[in-house]
């Protein structure tokens, strides 16, 4: 039986304080939540979600086949997060595109759409925003956090931010910080987009186009560094498109892996908005909990509480295993409960997404536990 | 090595309370025995899949990492015991693993098949590689790439500087004090840096 999902928005009219000294006032946050709140609210579970994804994390919507949520192998009844024992929440961040608050809503200060205006937010703002939304649910404390790569960091930020409001927390196929070489492929694709002439510095809204032509580049290039060589050129290889010879020209798409980059840049460039891309690249270079002690992350992971569970994949180069260590090295400094896994999968960062049966079955075996605790308490 | 008996002898190694880094923990017993009879804490070290996963069903704090990589992830003395039970056998850089071993703990407890317990002596003796339950192995499939003995275990413990706070031999469960080279299947050390 198919989880139905549907999506609920709750609206805040307190101000909430950014990081940047700025706050934004009158927003929504869109979330869906799955299963059924215990007695004395401490099964709740949060996802937090990764760059293109949203609050739909699980189940499909009620007649509409193939609108599974992103996170639907991992999420549901009997999965490895159960919702027959969990009250899982899927929450969309500030200055997305999906149904929260963000760059293509209208400004309660100024009347008009806030395009390139909307306000940069930060990991720790989506956590602070994620919080509200926990006590509008009356929900002090959750069983779990949980997130992969962007979202992997949100749930680092919620022990460090929040930490007697977790007792556990999933971080997967995330990172401390990003790399110089993760910024600089976050600049590539922001740059492709901010030098689109349809994008008029963010405000193409009101321009009535959208600046397709640099979130088509912009995927292309995140899409290749969520994959591993491995298996790009096991699914591509050298093809040519429909056995075709070269045919001698610079322009044309000649290569599948051309025609699949293509395919994917143009899917992307119909439904997500160039702003919000910006935003959340932004927020992703900007997070480091380390920044405020020195540079020292085992004494910036010292304020963690929660007992965790990490997991990386061999195969993943954008998130690497040696950044996931960087951060159970920080907990063993601090004797933080810490669980490490190092999946040796292929598939590289997309990994954490997909269908591994080592990978679900040790997040199943770690959620049992902790659904174990659960019985125990009551 | 997982039956009760041997486990309870190691476990009594390790004093209560105990914040303890098993290095190739298999599937958690021995931790959690640890967890559950001593009240210690700690993680197991792993790098099997199959292995992990038990950890994890068991609840035990399991890290997969590589030990012929190293333990650079872990600071001088920060654990009460580091244990290798079966470990030092299968890895590559062993001698570096046990001085490894001596710094991350306050004390170290290693145990491993013992080549000179009489049985595999006298299959040399025949011509051929021991095959014993402790030794299941043919010469040419085992993961046991570095075989030694008890005598061999005090003379590189010594070579290191490191001081043996306690010896004997497992067979079939018990302490074998006397003549545990020959008498025994399993070597164990409990040592300290010296």
């Amino acid at each position: 039986m198919t989880l139905i999902a549907e999506p609920k928005a709750m609206h805040f009219d307190t101000p909430l304080p950014l990081q940047s000294g700025a706050s934004v006032r009158d927003y929504d946050l869109a979330y869906e939540t799955y299963g059924t709140l215990n007695a004395d609210r401490s099964n709740a579970v949060l996802i937090c979600h990764a760059l293109n994804a949203s609050h739909h994390v699980a189940g499909a919507y009620a007649g509409q086949p193939g609108s599974e949520g992103w996170w639907d192998t991992m999420i549901g009844p009997g999965k490895p997060v159960d919702t027959d024992r969990f009250f899982v929440i899927g929450v969309n961040n500030l200055g997305s595109c999906f149904g929260s608050t963000g760059p293509m809503h209208v400004n309660p200060d100024t009347g008009k759409v806030y395009g390139a205006d909307f306000p940069v937010v930060t990991v720790e703002d989506w956590v602070d925003a994620q919080a509200r939304l926990l006590d509008a649910l009356g929900i002090h404390q959750l069983a779990a956090v949980m997130g992969g790569s962007l979202g992997g960091m949100q749930a680092l930020s919620w022990t460090l931010r929040h930490p007697q409001r977790v007792r556990h927390a999933a971080v997967i196929a995330s990172a401390p910080n990003l790399t110089a070489e993760n910024i600089a492929f976050n600049e590539v694709a922001r740059r492709a987009i901010v030098t689109d002439p349809d994008f008029h510095g963010g405000h193409f809204y009101q321009h009535g186009v959208v600046p397709k032509r640099g979130l088509r580049i912009a995927r292309m290039v995140g899409h290749i560094t969520y994959l591993s060589d491995d298996v790009m050129n096991e699914k591509f290889g050298r093809q040519l498109r429909e056995g075709l010879d070269i045919r001698y020209t610079t322009q044309d798409i000649e290569f599948q892996i051309e025609s699949y980059l293509r395919y994917q840049g143009d899917k992307f460039s119909e439904y997500f908005d160039a702003n919000t891309y910006l935003l959340i690249t932004r927020a992703l270079d900007y997070f480091d909990p380390a920044r405020a002690f020195g540079g020292n992350l085992s004494k910036a992971l010292a304020a963690a509480t929660a007992r965790f569970l990490l997991v990386s994949f061999t195969t993943d180069w954008r998130f690497s295993p040696k950044r996931s260590r960087e951060i159970v090295k920080a907990l063993l400094d601090n004797q933080r409960a810490v669980t490490y896994a190092e999946i040796d999968a292929p598939h590289g960062h997309d990994a954490f997404l997909l269908d591994d049966a080592r990978y679900l079955s040790l997040v199943r075996a770690w959620f049992a536990r902790i659904a174990g605790e659960l019985g125990a308490a009551a | 090595m997982s039956d009760r008996a041997t486990m309870d002898s190691i476990a009594r190694l390790v004093p209560e309370g105990s914040r303890v880094l098993d290095l190739g923990c298999g599937d958690g017993a021995l931790m959690d025995l640890l967890r559950r009879e001593r009240g210690c804490t700690g993680y197991g070290v792993e790098i099997d899949d199959a292995n992990l996963l038990a950890c994890a069903r068991r609840g035990v704090d399991v890290l997969q990492l590589n030990l012929d990589e190293g333990l650079s992830m872990f600071t001088n003395g920060s654990f009460d015991v580091v244990l290798q039970i079966d470990t030092l056998q299968n890895l590559r850089n062993a001698e570096t693993m046990l001085r490894e071993t001596a710094r991350v703990g306050k004390m170290g407890i290693v145990a491993f098949p013992n080549f000179a317990h009489w049985p595999n002596r006298l299959a040399i003796l025949r011509g051929r590689m021991p095959v014993t339950k402790r030794l299941p192995y043919q010469w040419y499939d085992t993961p046991n790439i570095r075989v030694g003995t008890f005598k061999d275990f005090e003379v590189l413990a010594t070579r290191n500087r490191l001081a043996i706070l306690d010896a004997f031999g497992l067979q079939e469960g018990e302490e074998v004090r006397v003549l545990p080279n020959l008498r025994a299947g399993t070597a164990v050390f409990k040592f300290e840096r010296g």
